[in-house]
């Protein structure tokens, strides 16, 4: 029953390189089963259990955890938990769009570097891409501090009480975020833009092409594999970003990784975070099929 | 070589300066002399000698450098193995396709969904064994699992750019498979086995997501410490720290070109 067969010039049968194959796999896969796929099931099961009176996990299957997450709680309804979910969606939404206007004229400048230095310069963004997120975050905090010019500025146009500093609040929340993301960006960005055949954009500027339609027509479809792999490390990281919005926020503009990290922590409520966990999933698998039609259509061009 | 717009060039240098100033200040006010506030008092590594005698802080290295080493190694085993395991054998295409997904999840979630899915598995886990509570043995844990993902992937991508010449010639003159591991396929693999290694330590040194969700009191790691700290107030001594853990990271990243770029 076991063909024999050629595979890699080994004469074997199916059954011996699968045996064999299996024995690779094993540890690896059973590894990511037992500690990635199962909690990952537990966790889905879980949200549809409650917290009990001192934390703990009552299994009696209810919807409680989602419906309070859509906003029906005892005293009606209210819109916290959903503002602060379309708030993530927000802020990842701007945080990607400032990253790439901004990753565009720097991968571009990267990209007309005489090759000796070209390294160095991509180098000075892979840096921060490394950095450990909780200084780069906390950083900020000198930056936005009430003695340097930007908390100054900001206090004689009343927009901030004199001597106090610029954080937390949105402003730097978005600063935070865009640091943070930008290399994310720049970095599969530059790897398109490198590649780039001139002749195309040569060719538009002959045409009396304007700027925008050179940039559109002949720039923005070369570039959009790299682009739509930053736009998608930037999103779905950004929507679950909690130690920008936790240091650089407060409590007035908390993002969904801030209420996930809140049950799992001083509330103890497991049931409620699992079911905002997957609130925040299904947003990640709303964004990833976006990206995986729009790479398709790139194959297809 | 194209020139770039005057325009570009001044809005890079921007974006650049943008992306580093933070760190900058950090820097700058490591070696102040001033214990609060941020007025310039003259140049001191008092904060970097005081470093050295924090017993907390040198705990905290230990910690850092302890679970990056372990759950390296672990998941620099199990991840090549896996690649091994998933590139040279004929599975069917369903086979593959699940693989393929499995090994992405970690990659493309946001890890504070694996850090959630983690707690609520080792409180069950605890039902069973008192080795779960939280520490450093659940965070050596849940290192590994996001770890063996990035090797899998980098040392898979190594072994289909190696192809299959050298491996099917080794086996036309009667290489067992031991010796066609040992000999050639390991050997070819090493610099992608370094480089997924050197990836996983990196993003092991780096995170904090998955280690703020698993760690006990005794298992506070660096950035774990520096975050508790900055909560409190800035500190001269915790930014002495930060620019240390920068060089660091940016000492452990020009090595990590090195041995790429070849």
């Amino acid at each position: 029953m076991s063909k024999l067969l050629v595979w890699y010039g080994e004469l074997t049968t199916q059954r011996n390189l699968a045996n064999r194959g299996l024995a690779f796999l094993g540890a690896g896969m059973l590894w990511l089963m037992i500690f990635l796929v199962l909690p990952g099931l537990v966790l889905i099961v879980v949200s549809f259990a409650s917290r009990g009176a001192y934390g703990q996990l009552e299994w009696d299957f209810t919807i409680e955890n989602y419906k309070r997450l859509a906003g029906f709680s005892l005293f009606g309804w209210t819109a916290d938990y959903i503002v602060i979910v379309l708030r993530s969606v927000w802020v990842a939404f701007v945080t990607t769009l400032i990253s790439v206007v901004l990753s565009y004229p720097l991968s571009f400048f990267i990209c007309a570097r005489p090759e000796r230095t070209r390294y160095l310069w991509l180098t000075l963004v892979i840096i921060p891409f490394w950095t450990n997120m909780v200084i780069r975050t906390y950083a900020w905090f000198l930056i936005l501090a009430p003695e340097l010019p930007l908390a100054k500025v900001a206090a004689f146009f009343g927009l901030i009480p004199p001597d106090a500093p610029l954080y937390p609040n949105s402003f730097a929340v978005y600063l935070g975020m865009v640091s943070m993301f930008l290399p994310f960006v720049t970095l599969p960005l530059y790897a398109s833009v490198e590649r780039l055949d001139w002749t195309l954009v040569e060719a538009a500027q002959d045409l009396y092409a304007s700027k925008v339609r050179v940039f559109m027509q002949a720039i923005l479809p070369q570039t959009l594999p790299g682009l739509s792999v930053g736009i998608i490390l930037t999103f779905v990281p950004a929507m679950g970003m909690f130690v920008v919005p936790d240091l650089l926020g407060g409590a007035k503009y908390m993002l969904v990784g801030n209420l996930i990290q809140q049950q799992f922590g001083a509330s103890r409520d497991w049931p409620f975070g699992a079911a905002i966990s997957m609130g925040l999933m299904v947003l990640t698998m709303i964004s990833l099929q976006f990206y995986r039609r729009r790479s398709k259509e790139i194959e297809f061009v | 070589m194209r020139r770039s717009h005057p325009l570009i060039t001044v809005l890079a240098m921007l974006t650049v300066g943008f992306l580093y100033l933070p760190l900058v200040a950090v820097a700058v006010f490591s070696v102040n002399a001033t214990r609060y506030g941020l007025v310039w008092r003259g140049f001191t590594l008092d904060w970097y000698i005081k470093l050295f005698h924090n017993e907390f802080i040198l705990e905290a290295a230990w910690n850092t450098l302890a679970l990056a080493v372990v759950s390296t190694l672990v998941a620099t085993i199990l991840g090549t193995v896996l690649a091994i395991g998933m590139d040279r054998f004929p599975w069917g295409r369903k086979a593959n396709t699940f693989l393929d997904l499995v090994l992405h999840i970690p990659v493309v979630i946001p890890d504070i969904i694996l850090a959630a899915a983690l707690v609520v598995a080792f409180g069950l886990l605890r039902l069973i064994s008192t080795v779960f509570e939280p520490g450093l043995f659940n965070m050596i844990i849940g290192h590994i699992t996001f770890q063996i993902s990035f090797v899998a992937l980098v040392v898979r991508s190594r072994l289909v750019s190696i192809g299959r010449d050298v491996e099917e010639a080794a086996r036309d003159l009667f290489a067992s498979t031991p010796y066609l591991l040992r000999r050639v396929t390991i050997p070819l693999l090493l610099p992608g086995i370094v480089a997924g290694a050197m990836l996983a330590f990196t993003l092991s040194l780096d995170d904090f997501v998955i280690s703020f969700f698993t760690a006990g009191p005794e298992s506070v790691t660096l950035p774990l410490f520096i975050f508790a700290a900055v909560r409190r107030g800035v500190t001269p001594q915790i930014h002495a720290l930060s620019t240390l853990v920068v060089l660091i990271t940016v000492i452990l990243i020009v090595g990590m070109e090195r041995v790429t770029r070849k």
